[in-house]
């Protein structure tokens, strides 16, 4: 790919030592550098155009409105929404989740009734869920593991009973890299008139997603995995629950009128946004989403799949290497082990080398519990990794292993 | 010897490695290896240190007016930290061991090596170490 010294020139942050290597950001999955379109824009943000938003009659409050609609007309253009309202501006994927399981719980979900999750679903997929079924005598069951470490959607229709109301599922596994058929899950649950909630905060960085054919409920996911800022996010409701959702979190900007007696609240994506929202981040997450598709989703991929695939080979080679989620179906992600060795250890070494990976169980204990074991290490990727950082890698963790065995 | 004759001791075995950190690393992987380890039917819940991201296992015995320390963690640099401390503190009195200072973990240079969540179980290491021994005094 020619571009992609270009495209790593964008990305001033790895442009940097650590403790005398050059920097090889692998810790993608955790969250994903920034390129300058989306720095600037922020500080472009910031440096003309800040003023608080909605109902503001003088200029520069309708330049910053403008602003911040256009950035959910952006994002509802990405993920293929006709309706832009569908698309929900909050604080990230777990705050996204969180406002789901709020409204649902007010009328939608009754006491024991049940919602299914996947093995491999990440902690702010299960706790908001776990915790309406303690308050509320709910029940969760889970959808087990093949022996590849994909999902067993075999399983999926037994799992479910005239107390089912919702399925919640990662579109693809923070942990093991492994992508959900969500085709499967989905018209499993309409012929079964279930909600389903997708948890995309690990797909909408990696592939096109695209709503309108997905036709789930919910669709959830956080901008700064996505080259984006910290602390925005989105919530995309289908039409229906636009709708039918009810406000959990109500607050400033989310009304047409108030008495002390009665709120009525808006028809539009206003009434789940209380208070000033994230004006600056919608801009970055805006800018982010201009990148991405400028690079091109399927390009970005591409390139990844590339990467996970010759990492994944070479790594196979190393006799000491575990590799968890054989899946063919992945995106960007590689979770493994070195046999009879603590991933905490291959980490502190790997970053002494300038290699930042994750250890530890990646808030998927549950999924931690279905491999008996304590953690992996994670290596994740983005557009800018390159094939020579995945060949210095393999060198280093083979020097680390000899350290350690 | 004193706790401080034991940490200057140590002291001079990194110095020893300048700044060849792979050499620190294996060394302290080494030094893991020399723990006194504890014993299995010890390694229970309650013995385990929060705030480690490996788990690690303290016990801590008074006998004769001294305090015995074993332990166990399973990553090996951690218990390479764990074997340092355990060299450092186990075998003196409970009040030398309150009275520590500890400023070897500064100088040997391994400190700003750990993750902010190791150099955090590190404290509540030695927290936890002064705590049994106060709780014998």
């Amino acid at each position: 790919m020619k571009e992609l010294k270009n495209i790593r020139d964008q990305f001033p942050i790895l442009n940097q030592k650590i403790n005398g290597y050059d920097l090889v950001y692998f810790d993608n999955g955790a969250t994903s550098q920034k390129p300058l379109s989306v720095i600037e824009s922020i500080s472009d943000y910031y440096k003309q155009s800040n003023a608080n938003i909605h109902r503001g009659v003088h200029t520069l409050s309708r330049t910053a409105t403008g602003l911040f609609e256009k950035a959910r007309k952006t994002l509802a253009s990405h993920f293929n929404v006709k309706n832009d309202q569908q698309i929900i501006f909050t604080a990230g994927t777990t705050d996204s989740i969180n406002l789901v399981v709020n409204g649902l719980s007010k009328n939608y979900l009754k006491k024991g009734d049940e919602i299914i999750l996947s093995s491999y679903e990440h902690h702010s997929n299960i706790l908001p869920w776990q915790l309406w079924a303690e308050e509320n005598g709910g029940k969760l069951k889970v959808i087990p593991l093949l022996e590849d470490q994909s999902l067993d959607l075999s399983k999926l229709e037994s799992l479910i009973s005239s107390k089912t109301k919702l399925i919640a599922i990662a579109h693809v596994s923070n942990t093991l890299g492994v992508i959900t058929d969500l085709e499967k899950v989905n018209s499993i649950a309409r012929k079964n008139n279930i909600a389903v909630l997708v948890d995309g905060a690990q797909s909408a960085p990696h592939m096109a997603v695209d709503l309108t054919k997905l036709n789930v409920d919910f669709f959830v996911c956080s901008a700064h995995k996505m080259y984006g800022p910290t602390g925005i996010g989105l919530l995309y409701l289908s039409e229906k629950w636009l709708k039918d959702l009810p406000v959990s979190k109500p607050g400033g900007g989310t009304i047409n009128t108030v008495t002390f007696e009665k709120t009525e609240y808006a028809e539009n994506a206003l009434r789940f946004e209380p208070g000033t929202p994230h004006i600056a981040g919608s801009v970055g997450f805006s800018a982010a989403i201009d990148f991405m598709n400028a690079v091109g989703i399927q390009t970005i991929f591409d390139h990844e799949h590339q990467l996970v695939q010759y990492a994944q080979q070479k790594m196979s080679e190393i006799p000491e290497v575990i590799i968890y989620g054989k899946s063919e179906h992945k995106a960007g992600v590689i979770s493994f082990n070195i046999k009879n060795n603590h991933p905490f250890d291959v980490g502190t070494l790997l970053d002494k080398y300038g290699i930042a990976v994750r250890t530890g169980h990646h808030c998927t204990q549950p999924l931690m519990q279905c491999l008996n074991i304590q953690g992996t290490i994670r290596i994740s990727f983005a557009i800018y990794n390159t094939k020579e950082e995945v060949d210095f890698f393999i060198e280093k963790l083979k020097k680390v292993i000899t350290m350690l065995c | 010897m004193t706790i401080e004759e034991i940490e200057k001791e140590i002291i001079e075995e990194f110095e020893m490695f300048g700044d060849d950190w792979e050499a620190k690393y294996e060394h302290l992987i080494d030094l893991g290896k020399s723990l006194p380890l504890i014993k299995e039917e010890f390694k229970t819940d309650d013995r385990i240190i929060k705030g480690c991201q490996s788990r690690v296992w303290l016990n801590s015995e008074l006998k004769e007016g001294i305090v015995y320390f074993t332990a166990d963690a399973d990553a090996i640099i951690t218990k390479g930290m764990v074997a340092l401390m355990v060299r450092v503190l186990s075998e003196h009195t409970p009040k030398e061991i309150v009275d520590a200072k500890l400023n070897f973990v500064d100088t040997i240079g391994l400190k700003e090596h750990l993750s902010p969540t190791r150099a955090n179980g590190l404290v509540s290491m030695i927290n936890k170490m002064k705590a049994d021994a106060l709780s014998f005094s």
